[in-house]
């Protein structure tokens, strides 16, 4: 029934104690489509992120990618939660780059893209390695198989974070800030490779402060506040010609 | 080496300023006093080195102190050398050896499984399994090891047997009886208890230490629990565990000399104090015990330091090797 859409999100609230950072989220990212969120810190677009593949519990609402019921199994009028492999299953299906990276420190560039095809997806490991090696090239790291994270600079360590993403042949990607944690000069180089992937078909959302890259890349732009989405549209719409205050005010200081 | 780095770090810094010189002899004079520079700094500095005077005045007199004990030592009757050398390799001695050994190897696999479980309990979001965790360890830290050990020696006479049964059932199954056990595996018991109490705390040290992020990374890649323990959160870990589990290795083979407390009466220690009870010679024996238990404690010493290279993979010398590697691909995308 949701067939249409990627990712649709029905209502989506969720609230850590008293604390209510999602109140009420509404959303449908059809596939292909490069959805951009932004808002200021604190606006909750970062734990939506995070609820489209289970790492947060949602409280109310019903959250679906691909026409599947995330963290939940519908029976009859009642919800049932995922059991750990159950859930484990849709994460796979799901990509997802954080903005510190997370790269596994004791494995090198090569192994942290190839573990969870092996361990995972039950690839074979000849094959895993020459996909590995495929990915990281498309990333521009060819020269860099065998370096541990640590002797990579923070762009090329989301790069490998990338390539580790899309080792599992994600129908979904999530970025969560790819470019916040670094250096003004490495932005360029991880944005190029998402500009790529957009343009190569795949589905994203990206939570992110670079409205440059929000308005070449991405074909949908939402801003939200206080936990609430408070305008969307085309990125070239909002931010040019934004209806609300309170994206006038943010917009104004970002721009 | 150092030299030649440090020209090539001037020579750098040289020629960012040299485009905010305009005039041609302003520019002109900086690399000459680019050259001057440069001459000082390929020339070797010798100077006079800074004295130590107390320092080696105390250096000297330990160096005295420790060859008037070697020598004296070396020729004392008590020490009684001939009968050294003839109990070093005596065979009850090298099959103490082996106990001990076996104790030490059955102990610490076992406390290191068993710290581990404990470890995960008490990070466990059930209360009881984490307050079971807690008290266990409570009570195993808080306790001498020689007492423990003299309980399990006790065992069979606090629980001559013990029976498994149902209420409106009856008796299910009945262990017969403890004596079974040997004194071994009853030393093996005691130490493991008590020694998986201290790898406990080390191995939720280790796992603490392991930032948040790679278990939710883990998790994005659809790994469950357990493959992300296995093969993303243990092996960080092992780089805060191995030292002090090193430590604790090296403690447990000495600990290992209190299991008379149960009493096990043939590793090491005891099979020396068996010999000097026949010889009335213990000083000499002593000395056995001693030379084998620093073999051992020396080898672990090595491995130790061999295996703590192996988990520092990826940690080690990070700011060398980034110099040493072309910055390429940088500019890629």
């Amino acid at each position: 029934m949701n067939q249409q859409y990627m990712v649709k999100a029905e209502k989506v609230r969720k609230n850590f104690g008293a604390n209510e950072v999602l109140k009420g989220v509404s959303l449908n990212v059809s596939p292909g489509e490069v959805l951009c969120l932004v808002g200021p810190s604190g606006s909750g677009k970062s734990t939506f992120l995070r609820c489209i593949n289970h790492l947060e519990v949602v409280n109310a609402g019903r959250l679906y990618v691909d026409g599947e019921l995330i963290g939940y199994r519908e029976s009859g009028d009642r919800l049932h939660e995922l059991k750990p492999r159950e859930a484990a299953a849709q994460r796979r299906e799901i990509g997802m780059v954080f903005q510190k990276f997370n790269l596994f420190p004791h494995l090198t560039a090569l192994e942290n893209v190839i573990e969870a095809p092996i361990r995972v997806k039950k690839v074979a490991k000849a094959e895993a390695i020459k996909r590995g090696k495929e990915l990281l090239s498309r990333v521009g790291l060819a020269s860099k198989y065998d370096s541990y994270p640590a002797h990579l600079s923070g762009g090329q360590q989301q790069r490998v974070a990338i390539a580790r993403a899309l080792a599992m042949d994600p129908k979904l990607m999530l970025f969560d800030e790819p470019t916040s944690a670094l250096d003004p000069e490495l932005v360029g180089e991880v944005l190029d490779v998402m500009r790529e992937l957009a343009e190569s078909g795949m589905t994203m959302i990206v939570v992110t402060h670079e409205m440059g890259f929000a308005r070449e890349v991405a074909d949908a732009l939402v801003f939200m506040d206080n936990g609430v989405i408070v305008e969307s549209g085309k990125p070239a719409d909002v931010l040019l010609n934004p209806q609300h205050e309170r994206t006038k005010t943010f917009l104004s200081k970002v721009l | 080496m150092g030299s030649h780095c440090g020209c090539r770090g001037f020579n750098h810094h040289q020629r960012k300023v040299n485009p905010e010189l305009t005039s041609d002899s302003n520019q002109n004079a900086g690399s000459q006093s680019a050259d001057l520079h440069s001459d000082l700094s390929e020339e070797t500095i010798k100077a006079i080195a800074l004295r130590h005077p107390l320092r080696n005045i105390f250096a000297v007199f330990l160096l005295i102190g420790l060859v008037a004990f070697l020598v004296d030592a070396s020729h004392r009757e008590i020490y009684d050398w001939p009968t050294f050398s003839k109990y070093l390799f005596n065979h009850r001695v090298l099959s103490g050896v082996l106990v001990t050994l076996q104790l030490t190897a059955y102990a610490m696999v076992f406390a290191v499984l068993l710290g581990i479980v404990l470890a995960v309990m008490r990070q466990s979001p059930n209360p009881i399994l984490k307050s079971v965790a807690w008290t266990f360890i409570w009570f195993f830290r808080g306790t001498p090891v020689y007492v423990q050990l003299v309980f399990w020696g006790l065992l069979s006479t606090v629980y001559p047997s013990i029976t498994f049964g149902l209420p409106f059932v009856g008796d299910l199954a009945t262990i017969p009886s403890i004596n079974n056990l040997s004194l071994f595996v009853l030393a093996v018991i005691g130490l493991t208890l008590n020694e998986s109490a201290y790898m406990a705390e080390i191995v939720r040290a280790g796992l603490l230490s392991v930032d948040r992020g790679q278990e939710e990374a883990a998790k994005a890649l659809g790994m469950g629990w357990g493959l992300s323990m296995r093969r993303i959160i243990i092996p960080q870990a092992m780089r805060i565990i191995i030292p002090p589990t090193g430590n604790e290795v090296i403690s447990m083979l000495k600990t290992t000399s209190l299991v008379t407390a149960i009493p096990l009466t043939i590793d090491l220690y005891m099979a020396t104090r068996d010999i000097s009870a026949n010889t009335y010679k213990p000083v000499p024996l002593l000395l056995v015990a001693s030379t084998w238990y620093l073999v051992f404690t020396s080898f672990l010493m090595v491995l130790q330091y061999f295996l703590e290279r192996r988990f520092a993979r990826g940690y080690a010398h990070m700011g060398l090797q980034v110099q040493d590697q072309p910055l390429e691909g940088l500019g890629g995308g």
